[in-house]
This record gives C-alpha cells, structure tokens and sequence, in this order.
C-alpha cells in the first residue's frame, strides 16, 4: 500500500514536469485550442466516475454516479468537438468556401 | 491493477503527452486532438472490463454516457464562434463538479475513519472540484451577460471570503481527523460552491479567460486528486498533465496582459487608481471622421495595411467582410497582414481562432513581438473593433490601470483608422489618447457595416 502510494507519487511529480514541458513550447495563436484541448483531458474524470456508478446499490450512490456519469461525459466528448472545431480552421489558405452561414 | 490495464493506462498517458505536443503546431494540431481523444478512448476501454457492474450501475452509466455525449456534442456544434470561451468554461466547470461527486462517492465507502491517504485527497477533490464547478459557471454567466461583467463587490467582501475558506479549513480538518461522516463533506461542498461564486464575482469580464485558465488547472488537480483516491494512474496522469500545463498557461495569460496574476484574482480593475492620465481627457477634444470614399482612397493607395482585429470585429462577425477587403487590397497591389495582440478578443489565440474561420491564412496573422517593429512603415493601420491593446496610456502613464500591459504600436503608423461604433471606452473602461491623435481618422458604426461599405468603395476606388 506505501508502496502504491509512492509509485503514485511519483507518477505525479513527472507529470507536473511533463505538462510544463510539453505546454511551454505551444505558439500564442494555439493557445485558446489548446486550453479546450486539456480542458478534454481532464474528462479523464469519467473513468472515476463509472468506477464509482458501476457498484451503485443505494439511491444515494445511484444519484451520484448518474450526475458524475453525465458531467464527466459532457466534459469529455464536449471538450474533445469543440476543440476539433476551432482546429478544423487552421488550414492556411485554400478554395474559399463559401462564408460561413452564421 | 491488472498489468493489462496498467499498460493500457500507460498508453493513454503517452498518447495525451503526445497529443499535447502535436497541438503545438498549426498544422498537427487537430491531429494532436485526435490523438488525445484515442488516448481517452483507451483508458475508459480498459476500465470496463475489469469492474463488477451492479444491475444500477450498468443502467446509469449507460443512461449518462448517452445525456452526456447528446450534451456536449450538441453544445460543442452549435456554440458561435465568439462564444467559445464561455463554451469552455463550461465544460470545465462540469468535470471539475464531477471529480468532486467522485470524492463524495467514495468518502462515503471509506468509512468513519479512513486513513489520511484516502481522506486527504478526498477533501482536496470535492473542495476544488466544487470551486471549479460554480467559479466556471459564473464565468461563463459573465461572458454570456447573463451577470454583469463589471467586479461585483461590497464592503468587507475580502473579509467573508476569508471566513469561508476558514470554515472550510474547518471541515477538512473535521472529516480527516474527527469523522468521515455524510454531514461534514456535504456541508465542505456547499461551502465551497459558496466560495467559488465568491471568488468569480468580484473579477471583471475582460479578466475571465485567465480566471477560467485557472479554474481549468484546479479541475486537473482535482482530478488528479480523485486519482488518488481511487489508485487510478490515468486519472493521476492526465489530471496532473492538465494541472500543470493549465498553471503555466494561466501565468502566460497574465503576463501577456502585463499583470501578475494576483493582481487579476484579487485586484479587480475597479480599484485600481483612476489615475489624473485617465481622467483628464474626456472633455473639448475633438476627433477627426471620415467617409467611406476617403478611406478606400487612403487604403486602395497605401504599400502597407496592418489590421488590427478585437473583439468588435468578433461580435459583429466580421471576420468575413474584413477577409474580403484584404485580398480586394491585396489584388491592388497592398501589403496587408493582422496585427494580433496576445489577448484580442476574450482569450489569447481567440482572435486567429475567428479569422481562421473566416479562411484568412495564418501567414498574414503575426504576433505582436513579431510585428511591433513594422508599424512605423505601415501606411495605414486600422484597427477594427479593438481599443485597449492599442491605448498608449498603457505605456505612458502611470496612473492608468493598463500601465504596464504591452501594447500594439499602432500609434507609430502614418495613419491610423479607427472603426468603432461609438466613442465608448474599450472593455477596460479607459478613454484611449489615441483617439484624439491628428493621424487618427475615425469611421463609426458596426464592424461588419462599415467594412461592408468600406469594400463596396475600395471596389470603386
């Protein structure tokens, strides 16, 4: 169990290196991208949440898991399509199409 | 753990890094999406086969993947460009509210007396988790107008802030050392929903974007704090990827506007001197306004156009008709490119994100470090719905709120057009010198309107 602990611990400590290092090489204009972009990462939070509403038997960790279902799936699939609607413009110059129907 | 989902986990983390690395560039960048989201897809794969599902927990989590992706597909399609941010802040704010409901579910296992490695990160998931949640949907009420953008505050509010984040120190140090029961992290999830309300309000719209940068952060960390608790390496990763990466984004958006990040979460604008450079102005100065016809003439004859795009130009979703005049001048002859500030818009990238959509090529979008020196050769500058990035005041005086911020040198070109729709003072709510400047010529109305008008002249020019 200590042991987990640590391992756990350690796991965490190179992460906050690796987000730094990663993120520090990323231009201005990615920026708003790239906050959606972690913004989906973090719906990682799902796998938490249907570990826990997988063994609801009470009311109480019914309701739980069915609010934390939906809110870290909103998270996940909203996070990752808006993210993969502001890239699908970062197309340089091409055939205009036709402006946007807004 | 299984070995199997250890390596499954272990894919998952590369395949975030990596897909955070290849965001870095314009080109791999929504392969870096993809990428990510195969990494998501893995994790929650190997999950499942591994978990003992009650008759309840097949059913709910079947019913709220489906409630959850229907949402947020939906959400993401139809949100407007220019309402992104608050879009975001959105989605943020529901995973941080679900890694404090993750916490909450399994306090509620662990018993009256769990050991510090369960509790502790427990307690730190549901109170930043919770804080998340309601400081996201704050955020986005601001950016949406449904509250005021203007800081909401009150006398002694500092004060009472203050006293919640003591009961809620109190509550922790309740549940970890006295008893883990339902009443005391509840009322730590209520007090901290209380918190972050309190913590938004009094933080003016323009600053939202760094504020939900922040609040992205605390989702990861909460994340990755429910990892702990559930011994969950993916959450842990990915959790503190985002936690990390969102900290450093955070501080990279306060720079850009010149300000330390205290200065932003605590400092509201508001209280900020006024300042005798600020007041001074506002009366018996006149401005100078020109015609359409004048202004293709001066445009459709420069060598040089640098634009400068802000968020007018994105709430009149202009971004199409100034597009237009660009190639019309260009075809002429005209040297055209964008002048983007570090925060034009409502988030740094927001502005290439709105002139992407509308095909302009990223070659013309030139950053403000890159640009700045160019401006004393330009021609003309023109600066379409922006106002602060722009102010001079930033640089010279000091009494002024945005003293210190980096600004574009638009007052070094030989002319300058202004398209506003009113005198009104730009987000920051500060009267702009530049205004007033002999070189500066202003054209009022709508973004898209005058542009509009602007092209049918150039065309005739």
């Amino acid at each position: 169990m200590n042991n987990e602990l640590l391992n756990e611990f350690t796991f965490f400590i190179l992460a906050i290196f690796v987000g730094i290092e990663v993120i520090s090489k990323v231009p201005t204009i990615l920026h708003t991208p790239l906050m959606s972009g972690t913004n989906a990462i973090h719906g990682i939070i799902l796998v938490g949440a249907i570990v826990i509403a997988a063994g609801a038997n009470s009311p109480l960790t019914i309701a739980l898991g069915l609010v934390a279902v939906i809110l870290a799936t909103t998270n996940v699939v909203g996070g990752f399509v808006v993210t993969d609607r502001m890239l699908e413009m970062f197309k340089g110059r091409q055939a205009a199409k036709p402006p946007a129907s807004k | 753990m299984s070995l199997l989902i250890a390596l499954a986990y272990l894919v998952a983390a590369v395949l975030f890094i990596l897909g955070l690395r290849q965001l870095s560039s314009p080109k791999g960048a929504r392969n870096g999406n993809f990428t990510a989201a195969a990494g998501m897809v893995i994790a929650i794969g190997a999950t499942i086969p591994l978990l003992h599902f009650t008759r309840a927990g097949l059913v709910i989590i079947g019913i709220g993947v489906a409630i959850g992706a229907v949402v947020g597909t939906f959400g993401a399609r139809m949100v407007k460009m220019t309402a992104i941010p608050q879009m975001v802040a959105l989605f943020n704010g529901v995973g941080g509210g679900a890694a404090a409901l993750v916490a909450v579910s399994e306090l509620l296992t662990f018993g009256a007396h769990p050991a510090l490695s369960q509790a502790l990160p427990s307690v730190f998931s549901i109170v930043i988790g919770s804080i998340s949640f309601a400081g996201s949907m704050i955020a986005f009420a601001k950016l949406q107008e449904l509250v005021t953008g203007t800081p909401i505050t009150y006398p002694g509010q500092q004060l009472v802030n203050g006293l919640i984040a003591v009961a809620i120190l109190g509550f922790v140090i309740a549940v970890i050392a006295v008893a883990s029961v339902p009443f005391s992290f509840i009322a730590l999830m209520v007090l901290a929903l209380v918190l972050g309300v309190a913590f938004v309000l009094p933080i003016g719209g323009a600053d939202m974007p760094v504020v939900i940068s922040l609040l992205n952060a605390f989702t990861g960390l909460a994340v990755a704090a429910s990892g702990f608790t559930l011994n969950n390496f993916a959450l842990i990763v990915a959790g503190t990827l985002v936690g990390a990466s969102g900290s450093l984004l955070t501080k990279l958006m306060s720079d850009a506007m010149g300000r330390s990040l205290g200065n932003v979460l605590f400092g509201a604008f508001g209280q900020v001197k006024t300042g005798p450079a600020a007041a001074a102005g506002k009366e018996g100065r006149s401005v100078r306004a020109g015609s359409a016809e004048d202004l293709a003439t001066l445009l459709a004859y420069s060598r040089r156009v640098i634009i400068v795009p802000g968020y007018g130009l994105a709430v009149a979703q202009a971004q199409h008709a100034v597009r237009e005049l660009a190639e019309l001048l260009e075809k002429r002859g005209v040297e055209v490119s964008y002048a983007i500030h570090p925060v034009a818009g409502r988030m740094p990238g927001h502005m290439n994100v709105l002139l992407a959509e509308a095909n302009v090529p990223y070659e013309q979008l030139k950053e403000m470090d890159e640009i700045n020196d160019e401006f004393k050769d330009a021609d003309v500058a023109l600066v379409v719905g922006a106002n602060d990035v722009v102010n001079p005041a930033a640089r010279s005086s000091p009494g002024s709120p945005i003293y210190g911020m980096p600004i574009l040198n638009a007052d070094q070109a030989k002319n300058i057009v202004f398209m506003k729709r009113s005198m009104r003072p730009g987000f920051a709510g500060i009267d702009n010198d530049l205004l007033y400047d002999p070189k500066t010529i202003m054209f009022f109305g709508d973004a898209k309107d005058s542009l509009t008008k602007l092209v049918n002249a150039v065309k005739a020019a």
